[in-house]
């Protein structure tokens, strides 16, 4: 699970966590587009350093150091995969680039995308992201949905532990048995999780009616997410870096490592 | 004059065989302290999802005879009108607070009525302020004890000022300090800003000394209705099941013995005084 | 039956360094009745999840039977140290009673015969027969309690650990379950109830292990404990409601271990004749 403690949230501050959330995502976004754009190595290793910085000022390198553990194995994944093919069939691997170069571009971009939201979700608090999608004009069910999800993640969290020890002090021993056995071990606990989540929408959705839900057509907002000088210069930045690759991938030969290294 | 009046109420929930409440007639004035009780399945939770609007709008099912709020009829308004008027508390905390800051869940209500931010903004800190949780304002939901969170709740629905506020067995999940604790708020906003309360409890020890109006309630129809040192002291009480307080019951069986005392006592507060009166003779 | 041994304990995710349980022992005998209380967040469920191995101690020891809980499964301490958890709905399951009763039998291994004619008995002793091939979703709260309880009760545990028993309960369903808890201890089970509710424990007078931040702070008689205005605030609870009338009279010499109405009257009447003398 630690490729998800890559994604939580810690209430920190800090320069980059304090960014407005739709400014972060526009940039999370540039390094999506400029990532997609190119196969080449050199390039993809920039895009990966890039974030390094902004790691390093939001202060949160240790969890995104276990994201990027947990990455891991889909990397090594991709990695062999595309060894394999780039040598069984030659036409994939572009002109003069070796298979093994190759091999490295694809799993580095992929660990690029990873990474850019890694980077995001560490220093937005799920209530910044739910503000952002709120004056994003997201029609506000899906908000509220969004929101309440996450805040009933730890409840659920907790209740599926309480069921299964419930049923464990019944007797219930999930480990054991074959494969199929131990699916339907978790039935005992599906269950009540499912039929509590049921009762606790019902309740929540007679709460929110006693509390006006639906009253004005639009409502209106406690907090108001601001424009910052901050923001507008990591606007800018997002731009410069979106010219800069568009720039590059059409004017701009790049060498292959395995052509710098042959020469 | 009366803030909530049914006559001949009478539900029954869809798919039932019989009426949750039946004939219901109840007059409740503007400014009263309610205790409405009985034992479990008697009607108490139906009737109050009946005074905001929760039946019959979001409960399907058949509805007969009137009930008015606050000049309302009940049929005619949707919840979100009845909703301004009369605030529900539920018994479960947890399932009242969506938001991820106590501060956003407060404003909640008032967003919904597109109320202008700063406006908000005042109301959310009032409601804080009123109900002593203003050191809370930034915390999650999840982290705080439940008497913490129900006195949220208390506070989110008290941010849309309603007139009335109904509190439907608000102290089910509370150990006995918390629950006096949520009494206290309760009988603030009752003393302090004149709030007709309706508060359902089975808890009538603790909560009984801050009514002047109790409703006792038994398989859907109102059995006792009146002051609460009438209705406590009566033998349809005691038959019925209520947990009757039990300076009331000491108070039954001294009379019993012949012994008088200045006054049924419903606190024990009230039961040391009496009994210092006579004992000290 | 059940020894704690200056058993520490902390939540493994819990905040570091804070201790839900600070060097509790504790012995348990066989038959006992005992009445875990104390404010919410004082420890008593973590305690109480210690007897069946649900949670295993930091720092010392947990013998059931002479069994550390270390040295068994969760599953076989469960078969001797039945817990009754707060809410039924974190238990139910089945498509009927009946099915929910076997639940625990057949985890347990009983065989099919014994099985039958422990869910008739249980479905009984819990006045529930009529509801046998009821599904235990259509029915009420009280109804849905009772059906945990007599899952649990159907195997026969030597003891029985109920937490938050009285929650929700009105009044005559608190008496029900007080008659029918004393008479589970009459019949020889070991009864641990975990509650904050002092008016069912003033009513039920079992052994009173009172806890306050992770530790015990008072165990014995209910009556001496209860009615100790000391204890009582070390431990943040509320004194049952007779007993406070009589804290408020201390100054004309009535005895203040007061906790039963009957009591209370006969203590008055017996004052007031001796003041006419």
């Amino acid at each position: 699970m630690s490729v998800f403690e890559g994604f939580r949230f810690r209430h920190v501050s800090s320069p980059i966590h304090r960014r407005d959330p739709r400014v972060k995502f526009l940039y999370v976004l540039v390094m999506f587009i400029a990532a997609v754009m190119f196969n080449e190595l050199p390039v993809l290793l920039v895009l990966f350093f890039l974030q390094v910085p902004f790691v390093l000022v939001a202060g949160v390198q240790r969890q995104w150091l276990r994201s990027l553990r947990g990455a891991m194995f889909l990397v090594t994944f991709l990695f062999v995969f595309n060894l394999f093919f780039g040598y069984i069939s030659p036409g994939t691997v572009p002109g003069g680039v070796s298979p093994l170069e190759y091999a490295f571009s694809m799993s580095l971009r992929f660990l690029v995308l990873v990474e850019s939201f890694s980077v995001f979700f560490l220093t937005t608090s799920p209530d910044h992201l739910s503000l952002a999608l709120e004056q994003s004009r997201v029609p506000y069910e899906f908000t509220f949905a969004f929101t309440t999800a996450v805040r009933f993640v730890p409840v659920l969290a907790e209740e599926a532990q309480t069921i299964m020890d419930a049923q464990k002090a019944r007797g219930l021993e999930l480990e054991k048995g074959n494969f199929m056995k131990r699916v339907r071990n978790y039935i005992p606990i599906l269950i009540p999780l499912i039929v509590s989540a049921i009762r606790r929408s019902l309740e929540l959705a007679e709460a929110m009616e006693s509390r006006g839900w639906g009253a004005a057509k639009k409502r209106t907002n406690l907090y108001v997410l601001k424009i910052r000088e901050a923001d507008l210069m990591l606007i800018i930045i997002s731009a410069i870096l979106l010219a800069t690759a568009v720039y590059v991938r059409y004017f701009v030969t790049i060498p292959s490592i395995t052509m710098i290294l042959s020469k | 004059m009366a803030i909530i009046e049914t006559k001949g109420l009478t539900y029954t929930y869809p798919g039932a065989t019989k009426p949750a409440i039946r004939d219901v007639s109840l007059t409740i004035e503007k400014g009263e302290f309610v205790i409405l009780t009985g034992p479990s399945g008697c009607g108490k939770t139906t009737l109050c999802r009946c005074f905001n609007g929760l039946i019959p709008h979001f409960y399907a099912g058949q509805l007969e005879g009137e009930l008015t709020v606050a000049g309302l009829k009940l049929t005619e308004h949707p919840i979100y009108e009845m909703a301004q008027r009369v605030g529900l508390v539920f018994q479960n905390p947890e399932n009242q607070l969506f938001a991820l800051s106590v501060e956003k869940d407060v404003a909640f209500g008032l967003e919904n009525l597109g109320v202008p931010r700063d406006e908000i903004r005042k109301q959310v800190d009032w409601a804080l302020q009123i109900t002593g949780i203003e050191e809370l304002r930034e915390r999650a939901p999840h982290e705080l004890s439940g008497g913490q969170q129900q006195r949220v709740a208390i506070a989110c629905v008290l941010a849309m000022q309603p007139g009335v506020m109904v509190f439907d067995e608000p102290t089910s999940f509370l150990d006995p300090l918390g629950a006096q604790k949520i009494f206290e708020v309760i009988n603030d906003l009752s003393k302090k800003l004149s709030v007709t309360v309706i508060l359902v409890e089975h808890r009538l020890d603790l909560a009984s000394k801050y009514a002047d109006h109790v409703v006792i309630m038994d398989e859907g129809k109102i059995v006792l209705n009146g002051k609460p040192r009438e209705i406590f002291n009566s033998e349809t009480a005691r038959l019925i099941g209520v947990g009757i307080p039990k300076a009331t019951l000491l108070w039954q069986l001294l009379q019993e013995n012949g012994i008088r005392l200045e006054g049924v006592p419903t606190s024990s507060e009230e039961a040391a005084r009496l009994l210092r009166e006579v004992l000290k003779t | 039956m059940i020894e704690v041994k200056n058993v520490h304990f902390t939540y493994p995710r819990g905040e570091p360094g804070v201790e839900a349980l600070k060097g509790v022992s504790l012995n348990i005998r066989n038959g006992e009745f005992v009445a875990i209380m104390g404010q919410n967040g004082a420890g008593k469920t973590t305690l109480v999840k210690q007897f069946n191995g649900l949670l295993k101690p930091t720092k010392g020891e947990v013998l059931v039977d002479s069994v550390s809980t270390r040295d068994i499964s969760i599953a076989q301490l469960a078969r001797k140290v039945g817990f009754v958890f707060q809410n039924p709905d974190h238990q139910l399951f089945s498509e009927t009673v009946e099915e929910e009763i076997a639940f625990g039998l057949r985890n347990f291994g009983f065989k099919e015969n014994t099985l039958k004619r422990r869910v008739t008995w249980a479905l009984n002793l819990l006045d529930l027969a009529e509801y046998r091939k009821t599904s235990p979703f259509m029915l009420s709260g009280g109804e849905r309690k009772r059906v945990a309880l007599a899952s649990v009760l159907a195997w026969n545990p030597k003891v029985v650990i109920l937490d938050e028993p009285t929650i929700g309960q009105d009044h005559r369903q608190k008496e029900i379950l007080r008659q029918f808890i004393v008479q589970l201890n009459a019949q020889g089970k070991t009864v641990v109830i975990v509650t904050h509710d002092v008016e069912f424990v003033a009513e039920c007078g079992p052994r009173v292990v009172l806890m306050a931040q992770g530790q015990i702070v008072a165990d014995g008689d209910a009556r001496k404990i209860l009615t100790d205005p000391g204890v009582a605030l070390r431990a943040s609870i509320v004194p049952p409601q007779v007993t406070q009338i009589f804290l408020g009279l201390t100054d004309l010499g009535l005895p203040t271990d007061v906790i039963d109405v009957e009591e209370a009257k006969k203590v008055l009447l017996e004052h007031l004749e001796g003041d006419k003398r």
